[in-house]
């Protein structure tokens, strides 16, 4: 399989694919862990922008000091990223998720006001990262992107579809579907929302940690976009939140379309029918494509 | 190095500044802290009243708060049909939550974009009289701008909690905060009073725009930096209560006031984060109004 698809490397010979890959995997890694806390715990997480931009600011401070290799990199921006979920969800976590969410909204703010003012990583005038020219592996750097956002993409599906199959699980789903029961048969919510939160931020943060090399150039208003909370949160919703294969088919389906459209109409209009269709789904189909699918089936 | 003067400058910009953002803060602590109802889009709309009170300005030469309250008609029939939309999607199938919030997410959004691409991201200002005047009290410098947004904020928030403490169907929307099951046994729709409660909101968002068009230049996506603030001030101040929401929104202001002229401007819309977050940590009621 590895030898296959590293075969098929070398015979592509635009780079327009890698390019396209990597957003389209990047954004399967970003809605399957949001899904982790949203669809399986029912926690909405309005912050992904700051997780993800996390992950690509520390990457940028460390890759600045020390040049290690890519996956230390992944490794040490994750960690970092999941520290700020562990500290937002232990203090908000005991609350309504309704709280939670506005905390997170608000943490997307905080974190773009300390980047933009650590003149370390550039602050608002952006920072510089050179892309080396060859992947470790032959090939280039961006097909060496493409592959390594390959492995975390099928890592965080299989986490996902692990924790749906497992007690925890069936923790989160309880915790979705009445908090209050759930404390009250001996479910240990708050901490499986704080492990639910720590590994849906971790993610993200891995998400972002590869993104400098992929763009070359980060400033703030670009790492803290709203269309990636949006897309985020879009994908899943669309996709279905109950299962592991709801965010893939999301993700997959919204980046490939919204790939094909920024070539061809501009990329507000494009925002536009992403923001359209995500409440389009929410108000028409609140299961999603899977939720679709499985009524049709059952006639 | 310490100038009382300077301080005394600042705490008196402060409190005009959070007197506006109550203006903001107060469709907010209608919705969610009376309604329940996480209503994140809310200052999409106040830009929506902002680019509203612009055009009716630059057009006729009205003057923007007139302007505002002249739009407040249209934004109470806005409320009622997205609370109807709300109500019929989410409140009825009891899946609030989860999905009521990514509804709201996704209007801010759709909200954002529409302007983007019908007025253009370009910042626009209007033109009024006080705007560039200023009051000179004992060396205090008072912007007319700000005195401006304070007031008319300030009168519209007295002016609504006492509509709601006396009339009937102000009484009813704090009713329905409390117990609706009671209310629907006096015979009372919850529902319909929502729709109206969450009108109002609405309505408060075209004041509260015309008020940040005065106030500064405004463009589409300026909204986001008020929703930390606005349910900052709602969530300290206390759910469902006006006067909390109102202290809490001048804290705020001084509070950035203060840094931004010691400090840093750039770290002003992190302030309401700090806030919030031991807020909701401490998990205390808020100043004033019922524990969350």
């Amino acid at each position: 399989m590895v030898a296959l698809l590293w075969a098929a490397g070398r015979l592509v010979t635009n780079e327009y694919v890698f390019f396209v890959g990597y957003a389209v995997l990047q954004y399967i890694v970003l809605a399957t862990a949001w899904n982790i806390l949203g669809g399986y715990t029912g926690y909405v997480n309005f912050g992904t922008a700051a997780f993800f931009a996390i992950g690509a600011y520390v990457s940028v401070a460390v890759n600045k000091l020390y040049h290690p290799p890519l996956p230390l990199l992944i490794v040490i921006g994750g960690t970092a990223s999941a520290l700020v979920g562990l500290a937002m969800g232990y203090l908000t976590l005991k609350l309504r998720g309704v709280f939670f969410s506005i905390s997170t909204l608000a943490l997307a703010i905080v974190a773009q006001a300390v980047i933009t003012n650590w003149s370390f990583v550039g602050g608002s005038s952006g920072a510089y990262v050179i892309r080396p020219r060859f992947g470790p592996f032959g090939g280039s750097y961006i097909e060496y992107l493409c592959y390594t956002m390959l492995i975390m993409a099928a890592g965080a599906v299989v986490l996902a579809r692990g924790i749906e199959r497992s007690k925890t699980g069936y923790g989160l789903a309880a915790i979705r579907d009445d908090e209050g029961a759930a404390e009250a048969y001996g479910v240990p919510t708050l901490r499986l929302k704080l492990l639910a939160t720590v590994l849906s931020g971790g993610l993200m943060g891995m998400a972002g940690a590869p993104l400098p090399f992929y763009v070359a150039y980060l400033d703030p208003p670009s790492a803290f976009n709203l269309s990636v909370a949006v897309n985020t949160i879009a994908m899943p919703l669309v996709g279905g939140t109950a299962t592991w294969f709801g965010p893939v088919i999301g993700a997959v389906l919204l980046s490939t379309v919204q790939q094909a459209a920024m070539v061809t109409i501009s990329s507000a209009v494009n925002l536009l029918i992403v923001g359209l269709v995500m409440v389009g789904f929410i108000t028409l189909a609140p299961n999603g494509i899977v939720g679709l699918l499985r009524r049709r089936r059952a006639g | 190095m310490f100038d009382p003067t300077a301080v005394l400058n600042a705490v008196a910009a402060g409190v005009l500044l959070g007197g506006f953002y109550a203006a903001i803060a107060l469709g907010i602590a209608i919705a969610f802290g009376m309604l329940d109802i996480p209503n994140l889009a809310h200052p999409a709309f106040v830009v929506v009243g902002a680019f509203a009170t612009w055009v009716l300005n630059t057009a006729f030469g009205i003057d923007p708060v007139i302007a505002g309250i002249i739009l407040t008609p249209l934004f109470f029939g806005l409320g009622i049909g997205l609370y109807r939309l709300y109500e019929a999607c989410f409140e009825r199938r009891g899946e609030a939550a989860l999905q009521g919030l990514a509804f709201f997410f996704g209007i801010l959004f759709i909200t954002e974009v529409v302007l983007v691409l019908t007025a253009g991201a370009d910042y626009r200002s209007v033109d009024a009289p006080y705007i560039g005047a200023s009051l000179n009290i004992f060396g205090l410098l008072l912007p007319g701008r700000m005195l401006m947004a304070c007031a008319v904020s300030l009168v519209m928030i007295f002016g609504l909690q006492y509509y709601l403490g006396h009339s009937f169907i102000g009484r009813a929307i704090q009713a329905v905060s409390q117990d609706r099951l009671a209310l629907r046994l006096m015979g009372v729709s919850p529902v319909r009073i929502k729709a109206l409660a969450f009108g109002i909101a609405i309505a408060t968002a075209s004041v509260a725009g015309s008020l940040l068009i005065i106030v500064e230049p405004v463009e589409p996506s300026i909204g986001r930096d008020f929703i930390g603030r606005a349910f900052a001030a709602v969530v300290l101040g206390g759910m469902g209560s006006f006067n909390g929401m109102l202290i809490a929104s001048i804290f705020l202001g001084i509070t950035e006031s203060i840094v931004s002229d010691m400090w840093n401007p750039s770290w002003a819309p992190a302030i309401a984060f700090g806030v919030l977050l031991p807020t909701l940590a401490l998990r205390g009621g808020g100043l004033l109004g019922r524990k969350l």
